[in-house]
């Protein structure tokens, strides 16, 4: 089978310094620097909800932190993780450096965008970072900057600060567009010779549908951020009705604050997918890797991928079952949510499945793969209690759903880049992470995390109000629900705290760590099979690799290893057993 | 609701509780062993379709009695009052239907200080309309109760957490939730939508009274007439302005005091009904009848004790009125100083101050009220004040010309009169 993969193709590999390491179109580098860079910006934020907790549980004891900057954290907080650091570091981190790998291709399709496109987040990180040092400061709207608040007076940065923001968002929505043109094209055009689409690991499919689910749900809050901007910049009214704010009658007339929480819900909602599908990827790849087990169901498992992909996009109103949009709504989209739940709960029984009669390796990138199971379990049994109108009515705009998002968003995908960077840090790096270190970090983070929210969902039965700056003077709120507060505080410091010795250890490792060889793990997929490690520019060599199995082929019966790398051409003359009839299509 | 509640947590329950204790099984059961191997199975098409079927099982499970109740909340029973609330940064403020039954109609061009709901005063069933500032509602207990929601300027939600409903209210459109209370006592009411820098203090209470206690409460509330009447006392404000003016430029003052010193002429303080004695015995109630008489014919009627010296004075009716407003004015600042901090608190907490402006010391929108009289504070323009009566009268007229560093110009101006300053001011001065 004389083909062209197998010829030696002359590659024009960059020779200075700028060209290899910033000005790069190689898929690995930037997908490292989308990677520093969201952390970077992840800590700022991480040190708001510090900020933030201290002034809950200690009201008045910080003293710059009054309600204008208090909603201010609150606001930038929300926007840095979901958007700059959940959603960069899935698709621009894990999804460039692993893409292209993880399919036999030599880089992603459209290099030169590719590297456009880190330039464009950069930006837009550089444009948000702008607003804080505006007059009034960075916008205080919270992450969902609802109109008509955003830019009226009486909220934080309704000046210069809710402007850069969007402007912000819109060069971010630039940037994710052009990667994500990028991942989808290099997956459905740039599978090496005998990569079927059933043969891709999960990784893969999560990244994949979640970037279909970015490219058409982020113009959705492109529209609503230029919408609005319009709005505070040249007096229209899409949002605006007639307002008297401040004692002041303003030029706005019939516009509706709902349209925006429409348009704006309908990317929320895909958006909270883009986070979730890659973790529920890698989170298999992980499972099935130390387990040494084949992932369990994988034809229904990229099944529930691509099904709660397109359901993500009818139920967005779930998110507004009190805004005072038509009640009947709430009928519709209360079903649709509920629905969305199977698929869901399909993978979290595959993936408990994948371990029963394993052989399980508790390595560290192990341990955070289960503790996602069982904190992604927890967070979506409580996102069935808000889906559900009557029972999100007491719940809704209470610490219940702080609880249940941060468990969803904030906890399990943050357990899935911890897990991910410990599994695939030797193949960047060619080092091992200190495993030591490794067990530390896991054991405070999950069990902090636990601390942290567990009790949260209480505070949110009892009625306690989110975005509140201080809660004194309330019957409704019993005095032991502030040492509660108080508890809450302490193990988020703490769990901030212990971040730092996975910092250390990424920071030591990456020159003192132990020497990984190419495939420490025994790993099945193509990115551990690289002829370098850590890969070179063009990744496969003179040769690109050929792929004969799925994904999974670990402990098959009467094979002397217990796994068998996708690339390995099947023994003349044995019959092996065959996994599923799809999977050995070409 | 709760039956949902408890199925949910049943259901959930359960799932979460397997889950983890099946997976920790696993992980010990299976732990690595060099000899071992782990299974290699594929997909298992049976259970697979045997676990999507249970999980939509209980979904259904879920989700049915959910939606009847949504059903139910939905619709809301003949029987229910319809009353409205309307949340503005940072408080609530709630109208009855009076006693015609039907909320009159509002529009935001016609929000004013003196209309604060934006009643249209054309409008018949408006005039009965039972006004309700000061964030706090009293209902019957047992009475479905219809809330239609409003807001003037940012999205709020009205949520009384005992009652477990919460409903947003959305400036442009009209919301609706209803209840019915079953529980007589004071219930905390709270906004659970982030409305800016006074949400969390944008608070308020729902007292579930009896039918008694409430329609006692209820008629001791204004009506949009009464209160539209209240602004012709601002028309009388420039009454009284007039009557001062002539009082001087006529000569007045020089012979009648207005604050109760003696003099050629009886003191105009505390003049008006008053009772007094005439040169010829007899006794006369000071009412606007004798005062326009004393003005036009003076020496008919004069005071015992007092010379029939006053000239007569051809006033016209107009000034006459003027007159007689300024001698009432000074009648009424024969409050009590109690009375008057008392007025005060009332209008502190009518208007919403108290929704910007605490009075324990805590940081909020605006200054602490708490020790502000007398305090040195800086303002935004890098000057200093000593805050007293004259600058608290400046900043509540116009604020913008004297915010204080550190803070948001956004307070509006309350236009009070003197009186109603006087009361806050005093009311202020007693915050320690």
């Amino acid at each position: 089978m004389a083909a062209p993969y197998q010829e030696a193709i002359p590659l024009h590999e960059p020779k200075s310094f700028w060209t290899k390491y910033v000005w790069s179109q190689n898929h690995k580098v930037i997908a490292i620097q989308y990677t520093l860079t969201a952390v970077a910006v992840g800590l700022v934020a991480l040190v708001m909800s510090w900020l933030m907790r201290i002034q809950i549980a200690f009201p008045g004891s910080v003293a710059f932190i009054d309600p204008s900057t208090y909603y201010q954290l609150v606001t930038m907080h929300g926007m840095i993780m979901v958007i700059y650091l959940l959603t960069a570091i899935f698709l621009g981190g894990f999804g460039n450096f692993l893409i292209p790998l993880m399919v036999g291709a030599r880089d992603m399709v459209f290099p030169f965008v590719n590297m456009l496109s880190y330039w464009a987040y950069l930006l837009s990180v550089l444009v948000l970072m702008a607003s804080f040092f505006v007059p009034g400061g960075p916008t205080g709207a919270g992450w969902t900057l609802y109109p008509p608040q955003a830019i009226l007076p009486g909220t934080p940065g309704s000046g210069g600060g809710i402007v850069l923001m969007l402007v912000s968002l819109i060069l971010f929505i630039v940037a994710a567009t052009m990667g994500g043109l990028n991942y989808v094209t290099t997956v459905i055009q740039a599978r090496t010779l005998g990569m079927s689409m059933m043969r891709l690991p999960l990784s893969v499919w999560g990244i994949f549908m979640a970037t279909i689910l970015a490219l058409l749900a982020f113009p959705a809050l492109f529209v609503g951020s230029v919408m609005m901007l319009f709005d505070r910049l040249l007096g229209s009214s899409f949002f605006m009705p007639a307002v008297v704010s401040m004692g002041k009658m303003l030029d706005y007339e019939g516009g509706s604050p709902v349209l925006f929480q429409h348009i704006f819900w309908f990317f929320g909602h895909p958006e909270v997918y883009i986070v979730a599908l890659p973790a529920f990827g890698i989170v298999s790849d992980i499972i099935s890797t130390h387990a040494r087990k084949n992932i369990f169901g994988y034809r229904i498992m990229v099944w529930a991928i691509v099904c709660i992909g397109v359901l993500s996009f009818i139920v967005w109103a779930h998110h507004m079952y009190v805004s005072g949009m038509n009640p009947y709504f709430g009928f519709f989209f209360a079903i649709t949510t509920l629905i969305i739940a199977v698929p869901t709960a399909i993978k979290v029984y595959n993936w408990v499945l994948t371990l029963w009669q394993g052989n399980i390796h508790m390595t560290v990138p192990m341990l955070f793969a289960v503790a996602f199971v069982s904190t992604f379990t927890i967070g979506g049994i409580t996102g069935l209690f808000l889906g559900n109108v009557v029972i999100d009515l007491p719940l809704s705009d209470t610490y219940f759903v702080v609880a249940h998002f941060h468990m969803v968003m904030g906890v399990s995908p943050i357990l899935v880049v911890f897990g991910g960077i410990y599994h695939w840090f030797p193949k960047i790096t060619g080092r091992m992470l200190d495993d030591r270190l490794g067990h530390l970090h896991f054991w405070l983070t999950f069990l902090g995390t636990y601390a942290i929210y567990f009790p949260m969902h209480y505070l949110g039965f009892i009625g306690m109000p989110r975005r509140y700056y201080a809660y004194e003077g309330y019957d409704f709120i019993p005095e032991s629900a502030q040492d509660l507060n108080v508890f809450i505080t302490v193990s988020a410091l703490l769990v901030g705290v212990a971040q730092f010795i996975f910092l250390y250890n990424l920071a030591h490792s990456v020159f003192k760590g132990k020497s990984a060889g190419s495939n420490p793990w025994n790993a099945t997929t193509l990115e551990w099979q690289t002829p370098e490690t850590p890969p070179r520019h063009g990744n496969w060599g003179n040769k690109l690799p050929v792929v004969y199995r799925w994904a999974y082929d670990y402990s098959v019966p009467g094979e002397e290893k217990d796994f068998i790398p996708q690339n390995q051409p099947p023994r003349r003359g044995n019959l092996e057993p065959t996994g599923t009839p799809a999977t050995h299509n070409t | 609701m709760d039956d949902t509640l408890m199925i949910t947590f049943a259901v959930t329950g359960f799932v979460f509780v397997a889950v983890n204790l099946f997976m920790a099984y696993a992980l010990v059961r299976y732990r690595y062993r060099p000899e071992r191997r782990a299974r290699y199975e594929p997909e298992n098409r049976k259970l697979e379709l045997w676990l999507t079927g249970l999980t939509t099982v209980g979904i259904v499970i879920m989700l049915a009695p959910g939606l009847i109740v949504l059903a139910d909340f939905i619709h809301v029973p003949q029987n229910a009052s319809v009353i409205e609330a309307v949340g503005k940064q940072w408080q609530w403020s709630f109208r009855f239907p009076g006693k015609d039954g039907v909320l009159g109609n509002t529009k935001p061009q016609f929000i004013s200080f003196q209309n604060p709901f934006g009643l249209n005063p054309d409008d018949p069933n408006a005039q009965d309309d039972v006004l309700i500032t000061g964030s706090e509602l009293h209902l019957p207990v047992n009475q479905p109760v219809q809330i239609l929601l409003r807001s003037y300027d940012v999205l709020h939600d009205f949520y009384v957490p005992h009652f477990r409903v919460k409903m947003d209210a959305v400036p442009g459109i009209v919301s609706t939730l209803w209840f019915t209370p079953t529980r007589a006592g004071r219930f905390d009411l709270a906004c659970a939508e982030y409305c800016g820098i006074g949400h969390h203090t944008m608070r308020g209470a729902v007292y579930v009274d009896d039918q008694v206690t409430f329609q006692n409460w209820l008629g001791n509330q204004s009506t949009f007439s009464q209160t539209n009447n209240a602004t012709t006392s601002r028309q009388e404000d420039n009454l009284i302005q007039q009557g001062r003016l002539l009082a001087e430029k006529q000569g007045c003052l020089g012979c009648h005091s207005i604050d109760g010193s003696p003099s050629a002429g009886p003191t105009w303080k505390g003049l008006l009904n008053r009772t007094e004695t005439l040169s010829d015995g007899s006794t006369v109630v000071v009412d606007e009848n004798y005062i326009k008489d004393s003005i036009l014919n003076p020496n008919a009627s004069v005071i015992k004790g007092y010379s029939p010296i006053m000239p007569a004075y051809d006033l016209s009716d107009q000034e006459l009125d003027a007159l007689i407003a300024f001698t009432a004015s000074l009648s009424l600042t024969d409050n009590s100083a109690t009375n008057l901090v008392s007025v005060g608190k009332q209008l502190a907490e009518q208007q919403g101050c108290l929704s910007c402006h605490s009075l324990d010391g805590s940081s909020s929108a605006g200054p602490s009220w708490k020790n502000l009289f007398g305090k040195t504070e800086n303002l935004a323009d890098n000057t200093t004040v000593v805050v007293d009566d004259h600058y608290l009268k400046e900043a509540i007229l116009n604020p913008s010309a004297t915010i204080v560093a550190g803070f948001s110009p956004i307070m509006p101006s309350y236009q009070f009169n003197d009186q109603e300053l006087e009361a806050l001011i005093a009311y202020t001065k007693t915050i320690h």
